[in-house]
């Protein structure tokens, strides 16, 4: 066990290294990086002040070294754009975005079970048919249409909600679910069309088991076969594809995050990208992949806990 | 005798492909909203690149004196902020995002089905290192680094494509690859490794063909997958720059004139959903077709 877990810790630990020097030199070669806010017109103190204030004239393996024994110390550089430093803007917007995105996983999860329950008890009848071209349309849907379109329903129509914007930490509950449920409807169907398609076929797997035969035939009250039995190992795949949905929850966050006006991570790229601040860009991008990857472990040392085969295959 | 056999190999198996074929599409046919869907595909397209030729509207006219109007003989979908014709930019902008899907999804399709038929052709560490790459990019924030690369790179139509393709090619390599495992040990294509076929030839001349239903899938889910994509990277405005329209860059300033003009936000993302709805009822319907044992 202790073996499987290292390894793991091994391969995330690279993982996240190949990421930031992808993005680094990305950032650093393309002909649109930091070189392009040079001018035509600076004058020679200018360029130099820019050079010196961005390590430009070092070559770029150097400042990346660099870059990446300041990050180890928690120093992510300073954002070009308000001069504070990235890290600061960085946790400025990080509660936001996970009280967003976890929110949303929570919902995703318990409702994507149960409508996946029900589609694969109902096969093929009315209620799977209609959860089945629910889903679909949540995965064609673009995310910051339909918040448009909600926004057009619920705020500007009905004025039931505020069209963006977060509620002020000390307000009431009711106030922060006003601000909360537009976004966490938009953010889940990134996410909520999966957990339903895969809880649906994971389930009709285990239906269809010797097992649950067996619980049949001894006399099990139809609930109990469902719930107690087929239920148990039916959600043990499910597990694995929370892992996969992270990265996709924190990617549909940067539209969601943009369109409901919310402050988190997902606006704050966008922000950075826009104003070319690239050491904002790049500490935002390094931050959220630590996130995800080591969500990813955490998933999947979950995982091998409750699927003790994951351990030996790999 | 080697060539006797492996045309006799060949024959018997395009044979069976003519059949399988013949009953995909009366499977494919018998499901409805997968039928409906390919038919308004079909009308979606020649709309749009036939219509252009018919209303020759120019998209990018600026008409000052005319903004956010309501519908008119001359503007049968009313004016944008700019006065510009938006039924001339719903055609050229569905033109520009549906070649801009395609391209993606090619683009896609063969990096994944190169990347998915190697590892599993090949096997042993090629096979490793090739998966492990696989994996790898699907437990990275993606869309991140697709945001930071057009940043870097610029927005041109050609980057949109290749970085849509270099972030989505993971679960066709996947498909790709589990799909030539199946088909590799199988008699025919040992048949044609022992009767001295070099690798490229068994892999192109008969383990590919065997995966490219699975890819047709891939594919139809692709374009939709790529559309999204691009109407995202648009209205963040990292996608084709204005004036060119495209239906995602469109929605850019929607919301804006949401309280005034909410016409402007409607139409073009409900173009988007339909259209990828559509692929995606043809994509489930010819996985179904194509393979009537997938549990349903």
């Amino acid at each position: 066990m202790l073996h499987f877990i290292l390894n793991r810790l091994w391969q995330s630990i690279i993982l996240i290294f190949i990421v930031t020097i992808i993005t680094f030199f990305l950032i650093n070669l393309a002909p649109g990086g930091p070189s392009s806010l040079m001018r035509m017109d600076a004058s020679e103190e200018e360029r130099q002040a820019l050079i010196t204030r961005m390590g430009l004239d070092k070559p770029v393996i150097v400042r990346y070294g660099e870059w990446v024994k300041d990050a180890l110390q928690g120093d992510l550089g300073v954002s070009l754009s308000s001069g504070q430093p990235v890290i600061q803007r960085v946790a400025e917007r990080f509660p936001n975005t996970l009280r967003l995105a976890s929110i949303t996983l929570i919902f995703s999860v318990i409702v994507g079970i149960v409508l996946g329950i029900i589609a694969a008890i109902r096969r093929n009848k009315m209620s799977d048919y209609v959860v089945n071209f629910f889903s679909v349309i949540g995965l064609s849907v673009p995310s910051f249409w339909l918040a448009i379109m909600l926004i057009l329903l619920f705020s500007v129509t009905l004025q039931w909600l505020p069209s963006s914007g977060v509620a002020s930490e000390n307000s009431a509950l009711f106030e922060q679910f006003k601000y909360l449920f537009m976004p966490v409807i938009i953010l889940s169907t990134s996410t909520l069309p999966t957990i339903v398609r895969f809880t649906r076929s994971s389930m009709l797997e285990v239906i269809t088991q010797n097992y649950i035969r067996t619980a049949r035939a001894k006399g099990a009250r139809e609930f109990i076969v469902i719930y107690w039995h087929a239920l148990r190992n039916a959600l043990i795949p499910v597990v694995s594809i929370i892992g996969v949905l992270i990265p996709r929850l924190l990617g549909g966050a940067v539209i969601v995050e943009s369109v409901f006006g919310w402050p988190g991570m997902g606006r704050l790229i966008v922000e950075a990208a826009q104003g070319r601040d690239y050491n904002l860009v790049m500490g935002v991008t390094v931050i959220v992949t630590v996130i995800v990857i080591l969500s990813n472990f955490v998933v999947d040392m979950i995982y091998s806990k409750i699927d003790p085969r994951v351990k030996n295959v790999s | 005798m080697e060539t006797v056999q492996g045309t006799q190999i060949d024959s018997l198996h395009t044979h069976n492909h003519k059949v399988k074929k013949r009953n995909v599409l009366s499977r494919l046919a018998k499901n409805k909203i997968a039928f409906i869907s390919l038919w308004f595909l079909v009308f979606v397209h020649i709309v749009v690149f036939i219509g252009p030729m018919i209303w020759t509207v120019d998209p990018e006219a600026i008409n000052p004196t005319n903004t956010l109007a309501v519908w008119s003989l001359e503007n049968p979908l009313g004016t944008d902020d700019l006065g510009r014709d938006v039924l001339s930019r719903m055609l050229h902008g569905g033109q520009i995002t549906l070649l801009v899907g395609f391209a993606s999804m090619g683009f896609t399709v063969l990096l994944g089905g190169i990347i998915g038929a190697t590892a599993g052709y090949f096997g042993g560490w090629i096979d490793a290192v090739l998966m492990r790459i696989t994996e790898a990019m699907m437990a990275i924030p993606n869309f991140f680094l697709a945001l930071v690369a057009l940043t870097v790179l610029g927005q041109s139509p050609v980057m949109i494509v290749v970085v849509i393709g270099m972030t989505s090619w993971m679960e066709i390599a996947r498909v790709v690859y589990g799909e030539t495992l199946k088909w590799k040990s199988l008699e025919f294509v040992e048949a044609s490794i022992a009767s001295g076929a070099s690798a490229l030839r068994t892999l192109v001349g008969h383990v590919i063909p065997q995966v490219i239903p699975t890819i047709i899938v891939a594919s139809t889910l692709g374009i939709a997958w790529a559309i999204l994509t691009e109407s995202a990277i648009s209205y963040l405005g990292l996608g084709i720059q204005p004036p060119t329209p495209t239906w995602g860059n469109m929605l850019q300033n929607a919301q804006q004139y949401i309280w005034t003009a909410p016409i402007l936000g409607i139409l073009p993302g409900a173009a988007i959903t339909i259209v990828v709805l559509a692929y995606n009822f043809l994509g489930d319907g010819l996985r179904d077709a194509l393979d009537p044992k997938h549990i349903k």
